[in-house]
This record gives C-alpha cells, sequence and structure tokens, in this order.
C-alpha cells in the first residue's frame, strides 16, 4: 500500500522549473533514498512532501488525501500530525534542555508527555543527556535528539534532509543505526543526501537531475528484511 | 503535564537561559517605565509641592465679619475652620487692628498669633528676632525709620481703650520687620497684649488663611463657608490663588507633555529592542511551524514573554521611578515625594502592553516566515 504518491508533480518558480513531471510512490514502511547534485530539486521536492510548499502542478497523495491544493493551516496540520522532519542542522530551541525539544514536539502536536518524552530520548541513547542544553551536546547527541523530536507523535512518514551531513563517522553510524532499527519497526523514511554509503542503507535510491527523476535503483540489504 | 505547564516552562526557559539578550530587553522596558512612573509622580506631586511654593506668597483665603457686623468672635472663626481640611492648612492668623499712639503720632497696631503669621506669612524680612514673651513686639521699617528704633529699644505706647479711657503701656521693641508692603507701617504685637491694653477681648477684624489647596478646592471651601456660617464673609486672594491656579496649570501641562513625548520615545525604543529580540529568532519561528505550531500558537508564546519582560520591567520601573522622583523632588522643591500606590498597576500596565504591543509588532510579521528555509541545510 502506497503512503505517498505523487503525480505528474511540477514545480515553477517564475522561469526555473524546480520539479518536471515527478512520479513517485513510496509504500508504507519503505526506505527511500533521495540524491542528486545541489540544484537538483532534492529540496523542493522534501517541502512538497513535507508540506511546506505546493507543487504548481500536479497532485500529492498522502495516505490516501490529495494535499496538493490544501491551505498554509492545513498543511500546518497535516504536517503535526503525519510528518516527522530531521534537519541536516538538528534545529533544537537552544534554551531548552534536550528533553523539552522534545516535549515541545509534544505540546505543538498535543499534550506534552515527560515520561513519553524521556522513553524517546532513552530510544536514542540519551536518556542520560536529557536535563543539557543543546549546547552542552555534541553534533551526535544533538541529531538524536533531534530524531527523538521527530518520532515523539508517531508520525507516519519520517523526513531526513541530510541528517548525517554534519556528523563524523562514529555519529553517522549510531544515526544510521536508528534509522535502520526505525525501518524494522516499519516506519516509512525518506532521506536526502549526498552521501552514496547513506543512500545504499535504504530500500531504493532516487536520482534527480534538473528537476527530474534521473534513475531509480533498488537497493537488496539484509538488514531490510524485516 | 498540562499545556499550561509546557507553556510556563518555555517562556521561563527563553527568559532565563537567554538572560544576556532578555536583559537587555529588560533594561530598555525597566528605564521605559522608569520615566514613565518618575514623570508621572511628578505630574501628580506638583500640586502638593507648588502648594507649598506658593503658600510662601501669603494667605490665599481671608475671613471677614459679614453684613454689618463690627467683629468676629473667636466662636466664628472656630466654626469656619472646621470647614478647613486639616491637612492643608498651613497657618491661621487672626488680626485685630487697633490705632494707637507712640511719641504722639499715630500707627495702627495688630494684634495676632505670631507664631501663626510666621507661617501665613514666610517673606517677612524681621531684623532682629520674633517676639517671643508678653511685652515684646515687631514694627513695621517704616515706624522703626519715622521714630528712630532699633532692635532692643523700649517703647511706650498710648491709647484710647474699649471703654473709652487713656491707656499707655511700655513695650520692647522686639525687631523690625521688611516686606517691602503695608506690613512696614504697622505694629504687630501678640493679641494677649492687644486686648489687654484694650480691656476687652474676643474681637477679630479679619482672619488670614494659608490653605494648600487648589483652586476648585478654595472655590469649595469659600461656597460651603458663605452657606454654612452666616457671621463669616470667606474671600479668597485672587491675585493669589488665580496666578498659582494659572502657573499650576501651566507647569502640570509642560510635564503632561514631556511625559507623552517620553512615553512616545519609550515605546519607539521598547518596539525597536523587542523587534530585534524578536527578528533574531525567526528560525526558531520557522522551527516551530515546521513543527507544526499555528500562527497563533507563536504570538501566544512571544506575547507571554512580552507579558512577563514588561510586568518585570514594569515593577523594575515602579521603584527606580520613584527613586528618580524623589531624587528631583529633593533637588527642585527641598523636600521628599509622597508615593502614590495607584502608580504600581498604572507602570505594569502601561509597561506590559506596551511591551506586548512591540512583541506583537514583529511577531506578526515573523511568522509569515516560510518553515522550509529551516530545512535548508545546504
Amino acid at each position: 500500500m502506497n503512503l505517498l504518491e505523487l503525480k505528474d508533480v511540477s514545480k515553477i518558480y517564475g522561469s526555473v522549473k524546480a520539479l518536471q513531471h515527478i512520479d513517485l510512490s513510496v509504500r508504507q514502511g519503505e526506505w527511500l533514498a533521495v540524491m542528486g547534485p545541489s540544484g537538483s530539486g532534492k529540496t523542493t521536492m522534501m517541502n512538497i512532501v513535507g508540506c511546506m510548499d505546493k507543487p504548481s502542478n500536479g497532485a500529492v497523495i498522502l495516505d490516501g488525501a490529495d494535499i496538493s491544493r490544501e491551505t498554509p493551516k492545513n498543511l500546518t496540520a497535516i504536517r503535526r500530525d503525519k510528518i516527522g522532519l530531521i534537519f541536516q542542522q538538528f534545529h533544537l530551541i537552544n534554551y531548552l534542555t534536550a528533553l523539552e525539544n522534545v516535549m515541545v514536539a509534544q505540546y505543538y502536536h498535543s499534550l506534552p508527555d515527560e515520561k513519553e518524552a524521556m522513553q524517546a530520548l532513552e530510544r536514542v541513547g540519551l536518556s542520560n543527556r536529557a536535563k543539557h542544553l543543546p549546547s552542552q551536546l555534541s553534533g551526535g547527541e544533538q541529531q538524536r535528539v533531534c530524531i527523538a523530536r521527530a518520532l515523539i507523535n508517531y508520525p507516519m512518514l519520517i523526513l531526513a534532509d541530510e541528517p548525517t551531513g554534519n556528523l563524523d563517522e562514529t555519529n553517522e553510524n549510531i544515526v544510521l543505526d536508528i534509522f535502520r532499527q526505525l525501518h524494522r519497526e516499519g516506519s516509512t523514511i525518506i532521506v536526502v543526501t549526498h552521501d552514496p554509503e547513506v543512500a545504499e542503507e535504504a530500500q531504493r535510491t532516487i536520482v534527480l537531475e534538473h528537476g527530474r527523476i534521473a534513475a531509480i535503483s533498488e537497493n537488496h540489504q539484509k538488514n531490510h528484511q524485516k | 503535564m498540562k499545556k499550561q505547564t509546557m507553556y510556563l516552562r518555555m517562556i521561563s526557559g527563553s527568559l532565563i537561559r537567554r538572560r544576556s539578550r532578555m536583559l537587555v530587553a529588560l533594561l530598555a522596558v525597566a528605564i521605559g517605565a522608569t520615566v514613565l512612573s518618575g514623570l508621572l509622580t511628578i505630574y501628580h506631586d506638583i500640586p502638593r509641592q507648588m502648594g507649598q511654593e506658593f503658600r510662601s506668597y501669603g494667605a490665599n483665603l481671608i475671613l471677614v465679619p459679614s453684613g454689618d457686623e463690627p467683629s468676629l468672635s473667636a466662636a466664628d472663626v472656630e466654626e469656619a475652620m472646621a470647614y478647613f481640611p486639616a491637612d492643608s492648612v498651613v497657618g491661621i492668623a487672626p488680626y485685630r487692628y487697633q490705632t494707637v499712639k507712640i511719641n504722639e503720632q499715630p500707627f495702627m497696631a495688630a494684634g495676632t498669633d505670631l507664631a501663626e503669621v510666621k507661617k501665613t506669612s514666610p517673606y517677612w524680612f524681621v531684623n532682629g528676632q520674633w517676639p517671643t514673651e508678653p511685652g515684646s513686639v515687631l514694627v513695621g521699617e517704616a515706624v522703626a525709620d519715622l521714630i528712630r528704633l532699633l532692635p532692643g529699644s523700649p517703647l511706650t505706647i498710648t491709647g484710647t481703650d474699649a471703654s473709652g479711657k487713656s491707656f499707655s503701656r511700655d513695650f520692647t521693641l522686639s525687631g523690625i520687620i521688611q516686606t517691602g508692603g503695608k506690613e512696614e507701617e504697622f505694629i504687630f504685637m501678640s493679641m494677649q497684649d492687644l486686648e489687654n491694653a484694650m480691656g476687652n477681648a474676643d474681637e477679630i477684624d479679619v482672619v488670614e488663611c494659608s490653605i494648600s489647596a487648589s483652586g476648585e478646592t478654595l472655590d469649595a471651601i469659600v461656597s460651603r463657608i458663605g452657606t454654612n456660617v452666616p457671621a463669616v464673609t470667606p474671600r479668597l486672594v485672587k491675585r493669589v490663588t488665580q496666578s498659582e491656579g494659572a502657573v499650576l496649570t501651566k507647569l502640570q501641562s509642560l510635564v503632561y507633555l514631556v511625559t507623552v513625548v517620553v512615553l512616545l520615545l519609550t515605546m519607539i525604543c521598547v518596539a525597536t529592542t523587542m523587534m530585534a529580540v524578536v527578528t533574531e529568532r525567526r528560525k526558531e519561528i520557522g522551527l516551530k511551524k515546521a513543527l507544526g505550531a499555528s500562527n497563533e500558537s507563536i504570538i501566544k508564546d512571544f506575547l507571554g514573554e512580552g507579558i512577563v519582560l514588561g510586568a518585570f520591567g514594569g515593577l523594575l520601573g515602579v521603584i527606580l521611578g520613584f527613586l528618580f522622583a524623589q531624587a528631583v523632588s529633593l533637588n527642585v522643591f527641598n523636600r521628599p515625594i509622597s508615593f502614590g500606590l495607584p502608580l504600581i498597576p498604572v507602570t505594569m500596565l502601561a509597561s506590559i502592553v506596551i511591551t506586548g504591543v512591540a512583541c506583537l509588532i514583529p511577531v506578526r510579521s515573523a511568522v509569515d516566515v516560510d518553515p522550509a528555509v529551516v530545512l535548508r541545510g545546504e
């Protein structure tokens, strides 16, 4: 069953065609990697899938509903309820502790639950750093807080934009381990990356060039076997 | 956990853990509140302070006998005085005038309460001393020049008493008065000394009252005495009360104008600071939107911070503003200023509203930020 479908999606900014006639389906529980050079349309596609932008043409079906013509207010609600975002720059709120940063996502979603937020931090191996401010955490730890925040509301779709882009190899492996674990548990993940090694972790990789899908490849690794 | 608890946790986290930034904003709010509260204190205290100053220029209300009555009795005066606000009375000096002679030259003697005269006419300059004992008198400079008297000189006052008999009494000149006015042609003695000389008591020609009150209050006193005490006719000393009213109105208008201008400047200053504080948090706003926060939630977050800042800044401003007003009052009027309790809610409310509005303007424009910009990691 497809969780996400892009049907003939194009995005045009003035004379720039950022995306052209994209057709893509992402199955429930699939791990998809999106690669491509800068300016190939990766970010535009992620923004559209992440309900932060709307396509100029085409339809975006998320969980059976077309979100391509929704109002900004509805898109915010869809993003809040169905999507978990992971950023390259982590983007934690600097005056809140790791635990509070996770709880912020709960706060805007429904009700903050400290116990549940702590469990999310435990899941990413950071329960002992819960009371620390982002400035007191390493890059890898900050990214794990970002992942815990993205997971806290049980999103249908996890969108990660260069999640290992700012990490060293050790932390990259920790983060990829978490992604593997999430995938095994059935999460649907879309990861934008420049790193072929990270892309290889996904079940499928699409390569964007000049706003079009230039290549699709299936990866076969044992960690994808449930 | 309740949403409100998390809301307060976020606000306190922002205020406490970003204290260097927030201190700048708090300082801007507190300075604004200080100037506002200080000027408001001065504005409200001006009538009291200037009223005290104007009392240096003499009585502003006199009581004279009504109709054909030759004089006032002490009971009449007492009855009229009941209409004076007790805490506003600076001094009340009754006068009884009598023609007397010194060395066969006629002069006007005034019997009075000299301690009260000191309060009603603080501008009198006395060369010598104010009388402290019976038998001591003050004479005007014109009288002293005419009969060549010096402080400490003995003098004999003669005249005709109430029963038509001649009297002659010896006095000592305690001091010579210089006022530049009619008083320099008078002899001033205690009421008791004059009554002893005249052989009768309880005759008062005029009562000079110095009352620290606004023109409206004085008008009300005059009206009430006129209606309720038939033996007494109260009159305002127009040259004093009217000029006092005019000066007070102008001075208050000036301070009011300065207060309004300062308030506007404060608003601009606070708004600019808050704009800078909010603008540097555009990324945070974008992130919150990316996490699914509605525009209303984000406005609520910033407004909460603004209100807390405004309340703390306002409270600080009340304290500092009073100290500022006190310093101004001590330097300008040489007396302390009174603290008005209503100033606390007024300053805090003004401070909260100004900070809230100052927050709202930049936040309203910042909530339109595209959360996608936050996602850009490249």
